[in-house]
């Protein structure tokens, strides 16, 4: 019985203590009609080495050569030591903090990445995280307008996507917030892939503006300019932001007349492996007026009785266990573990660690930029500055290529026909500072091999 | 030593782990006016000092793997290191979620499988694995309860009704699909108050969410005639997985008459809580609500290989709520701890769920604490009140609660389900002993004694650990929510 511990004798000792005759009158309150389900379409069960050996093979199936893919989800290094410490059975297996005695480890580390994203966005407060990038983008608009409920001439029914932001950030935002009566307008980008401020004029007094820096092509949007304009409209802006990227670039605090008023993104950067997309972690950071309004944990210091200093959940009551129905938000669990992968990744690089990550990927992708397009027929689309992915413009459509590139091992990028058909041609490719020149050295030859060229 | 201290004040000017410093590159491509002027403020410590300092953080936590965990409606149970293992392999931690098809089919059968297991233990036709936590899972089926009705063009449904012991989330899930949750309540017995339910449901009702075991500890008994009666009214049944761990491989949700339904993988399938996640909350419906189903799902085609499911297949689906596939790594966790069950294993795990909680229930009650529904089975967990011992010696659940941390177990649920005064909500899982069931059973017993010996002892517990009672109350008035220093 795999976990059980139970011997016959403790069965028996524990039945006669219940004044029970067998463990099936335990369940004699349950309607006969309901029990004698088959459930033998499950097979049976297995030893772990059997199920590590099985488990192993389907990973092995999917081993590919370098990932040239971002659009989100980035194959950066990890120092050794983040996941050796974040697996200790003691974050790994503890649960929420209620009891902040029992958990100053997971609380004293929440406040501590706290005060890492505040120092990375130029924000106020951050919240403890939400389930991914999409979701907090979902959970911006919904407090953005609630934010902004009482601000004069806005339309709370809807909120403004500037340019080219994540599709399935944008789409999951559009899933989660349509339910209460918002809808999410996607704007279109100018002809150089950045955010067209004509289209973001003419949209009206929207409750808030999202704009995405570096955007989804990896490209530098004006986002003072898109700051100012939203401002003016009385719209609230909501910065949807790489947090490695920030570690380069201004951050939103800075950005127009008085920064961005929400900053959202996801945490995966961070030392989080790609694994499939998840586990990751999205964040949240506000201007400290906006506090109440923010979803999810959120960890503040205080002190004890004998006057220590101490760490605990607060503002609690914004939340779905004390609110219920009136809660700013259903979450509830979401992903711990994750923001203490990150906080240490966060503690290890520091600043300097974090810039060369950055500067370094920013460099590669240059440097694979100028190797595939160097190939006849091959063309950056956008001429705007990126920052660590680019669209690349096959001339041919993009889709059979990268599929036959990643039958040689090779991930070439996302093919972008499925989110832009004006784009079939063309693939997002990125290359983190992990990649090597002998990879962007062979991502070029099999480029250029599968253009006949 | 580094205690109370952050990682920044140990740092110091100039120090790094420069072992992490990658080689850097030129940024003179981007223009300086989107650079940052000044770096961000960061720790700067050693890497010894930064992997000393959260193995001591570490220790300062309660966790499974350290304590007894007996949180009630959260499933606590043993986290198998086999499937952490297994979840950790190279081949699934460096797969991009963006890799094609064609090359992530050993990903893709792992998906299919546990889709699979999980249609088979809740009865129901199709499964969705994309919800990142039961919350999200409560939000993908009320998602689709609205849109089941709005495609039938019965939009005068406005209420999901929710028994007054529900979690807070299931209000909370109500309101953010455009809904009003109307509570109703439970009776004496633990069961919802048939006369109050048959009053609350009409052609305003959208469904119903029910937790079943309930939060209560025991299991609705009428939950037919609350199917049948939900139904006539043309309303749709949610189940809410939190407590799916006390039948599994017993009783299916499906033959209960839910129409839709979440599972917590992180209770039911063991994977690890994480201080607060990652989980997963997959969702199941019957075919009623099939063609709602959030995207993307795997299925297997003709040729045997495995393709994903978006929304070019399934228009009416309520669409994609992740960046990507969830939280991919859980739901390999799951699956391998499903392997290493099989069915019997499962069977097994709602059976000696059920015998662990009525077995300390029976200890508490003989050790003389009052139990909140003393005629009932407990199901996987069970509610004792401590409403005497608060009036007799002011000393209160939480008190309790706080005096177990210095006996080393963690605390059962307090105050949850609001409707029973200062209760303890009490879940062993069926990975605990009966010597550690015996062990908090005498522990209880002598807090009790303390209780009336000594009430001070109890009312200023812990005594013990690193700190003692915070002020949550400056907490909340004097907000100190983090920063850089200075």
């Amino acid at each position: 019985m795999p976990f059980i511990p139970h011997t016959p004798a403790d069965v028996r000792s524990m039945l006669e203590r219940i004044g029970a005759a067998s463990i099936d009158e335990l369940f004699d309150e349950i309607d006969p009609a309901l029990m004698g389900a088959d459930f033998g379409a499950i097979d049976s069960g297995v030893d772990e080495m059997t199920m590590l050996a099985e488990l192993a093979a389907s990973a092995r199936q999917d081993e590919t050569g370098p990932c040239f893919i971002g659009a989100g989800c980035y194959d950066h290094h990890i120092p050794a030591a983040v996941w050796d410490i974040a697996s200790r059975g003691e974050f790994l297996t503890a649960y929420t903090p209620y009891q902040a005695e029992a958990s100053q480890g997971t609380l004293q580390l929440i406040y501590e990445y706290q005060s890492m994203m505040i120092a990375l966005t130029g924000m106020e407060v951050a919240n403890a995280s939400v389930y991914d990038g999409g979701g907090a983008l979902a959970e911006s608009v919904l407090m953005a307008v609630r934010a902004n409920r009482r601000a004069k001439g806005v339309d709370l029914h809807h909120v403004a996507i500037a340019g080219a932001c994540h599709p399935h950030y944008v789409d999951a935002a559009a899933s989660i917030v349509r339910n209460q009566g918002i809808a999410v307008d996607r704007l279109d980008f100018g002809r150089d892939g950045q955010a067209c401020l004509d289209a973001l004029d003419a949209a009206g007094a929207p409750a808030a503006v999202v704009v995405q820096q570096p955007n989804f092509f990896g490209l530098i949007e004006p986002v003072d300019d898109i700051v100012r304009i939203a401002h003016e409209r009385g719209a609230l802006v909501i910065a949807v932001v790489n947090p490695l990227a920030l570690a380069l670039l201004k951050p939103p605090g800075e950005w127009g007349d008085r920064g961005a008023d929400i900053v959202c993104g996801d945490g995966q950067p961070l030392g989080i492996p790609m694994a499939s997309g998840g586990p990751s972690f999205g964040f949240i950071c506000t201007r400290r007026s906006h506090v109440r309004q923010l979803p999810g944990r959120i960890v503040g210091r205080t002190t004890d009785r004998a006057g220590r200093p101490g760490f605990t959940l607060t503002l609690q009551a914004r939340e779905q266990h004390i609110r219920r129905g009136k809660a700013t938000s259903n979450i509830c669990t979401n992903q711990g573990l994750l923001v203490t992968a990150a906080t240490i990744h966060l503690a290890l690089m520091g600043a300097d660690g974090l810039r060369r990550a950055a500067a370094g990927s920013h460099a590669k992708t240059g440097r694979l930029v100028r190797e595939l397009t160097a190939i006849e027929g091959v063309s950056q689309r956008f001429a705007a500055p990126f920052f660590h992915e680019c669209v690349i413009d096959l001339g041919q459509p993009a889709d059979p290529v990268a599929a036959t590139l990643a039958d040689a091992g090779l991930l070439a990028g996302l093919p972008l026909e499925r989110y832009y058909p004006e784009l079939a041609n063309c693939l997002l490719v990125c290359a983190t500072e992990k990649r090597t020149e002998a990879e962007i050295a062979r991502f070029g030859t099999a480029l250029a091999g599968a253009l006949g060229r | 030593m580094t205690a109370g201290k952050t990682i920044y004040d140990i740092g110091r000017t100039g120090r790094s782990a420069a072992s992490q410093h990658t080689p850097s590159g030129d940024v003179a491509a981007l223009p300086s006016a989107c650079l940052r002027s000044t770096p961000p403020q960061l720790p700067e410590v050693s890497e010894l000092q930064a992997v000393r300092h959260y193995t001591g953080l570490s220790a300062k936590n309660f966790a499974i793997d350290r304590q007894f965990y007996p949180l009630g409606s959260c499933t606590m149970k043993y986290n198998p290191r086999g499937a952490h293992r297994a979840a950790s392999q190279p081949g699934f931690l460096n797969r991009h979620p963006l890799a094609p098809a064609t090359v992530s089919q050993g990903f893709l059968a792992c998906l299919h499988d546990l889709q699979e297991v999980l249609k088979a233990v809740t009865g129901m036709a199709a499964v969705s694995l994309t919800p990142m936590a039961g919350a999200q899972g409560e939000f993908t089926g009320v998602a689709m309860i609205r849109a089941y009705h709005d495609a039938r063009g019965d939009r005068d449904r406005r209420e999901i009704v929710v028994p007054s012991a529900a979690h807070g989330t299931n209000p909370a899930t109500a309101t953010m699909c455009g809904y009003t949750a109307r509570e109703v309540a439970v009776g004496a017995d633990g069961d919802v108050d048939m006369e109050e339910l048959k009053a609350a449901i009409g052609k305003h009702t959208a469904g119903i969410m029910l937790t079943n075991p309930s939060t209560c500890g025991v299991f609705e008994r009428r939950i037919l005639e609350i199917s049948d009666l939900v139904h006539d009214a043309g309303g749709l049944l949610y189940y809410d997985g939190a407590n799916l761990n006390a039948i599994l491989g017993k009783v299916r949700p499906a033959d209960m008459g839910f129409d839709v339904l979440h599972t917590n993988l992180h209770k039911t399938f063991a994977t690890p809580h994480g201080g607060g996640g990652p989980g997963a909350g997959p969702v199941a419906v019957n075919e009623r609500l099939l063609p709602f189903l959030p995207t993307p799902w795997v299925e297997r085609a003709e040729n045997g290989g495995y393709r994903w499911v978006d929304e070019t297949a399934r228009p009416q689906s309520i669409g994609r709520l992740s960046a990507f596939m969830g939280n991919a790594g859980i739901l390999l966790r799951a699956l391998a701890y499903a392997r290493m069950l099989g069915r019997e294993g499962m069977t097994r795990v709602g059976e000696y769920a059920t015998l662990n909680a009525n077995y300390l229930m029976a200890r508490l009650r003989d050790a003389g604490f009052q139990l909140a529904y003393p005629d009932r089975r407990a199901s996987h967990e069970f509610i004792i009140t401590l409403r005497q011992e608060a009036k007799q010696w002011g000393v209160t659940a939480m008190d309790f609660a706080k005096r177990l941390l210095d006996y080393g177990f963690h605390a059962p649920t307090t105050y949850f389900p609001l409707l029973v005064a200062e209760c303890l909500l009490i879940e062993p899982t069926e990975t605990e002993t009966k010597e550690e069931l015996d062990a908090f059973a005498d522990a209880m017993q002598r807090i009790r004694e303390e209780a009336e010996r000594d009430p001070e002892l109890v009312k200023t517990a812990p005594h013990s650990l690193p700190i003692e009672r915070l002020d949550d109350v400056k907490a909340a008035r004097e907000l100190d929510l983090g920063g850089p220093p200075g």
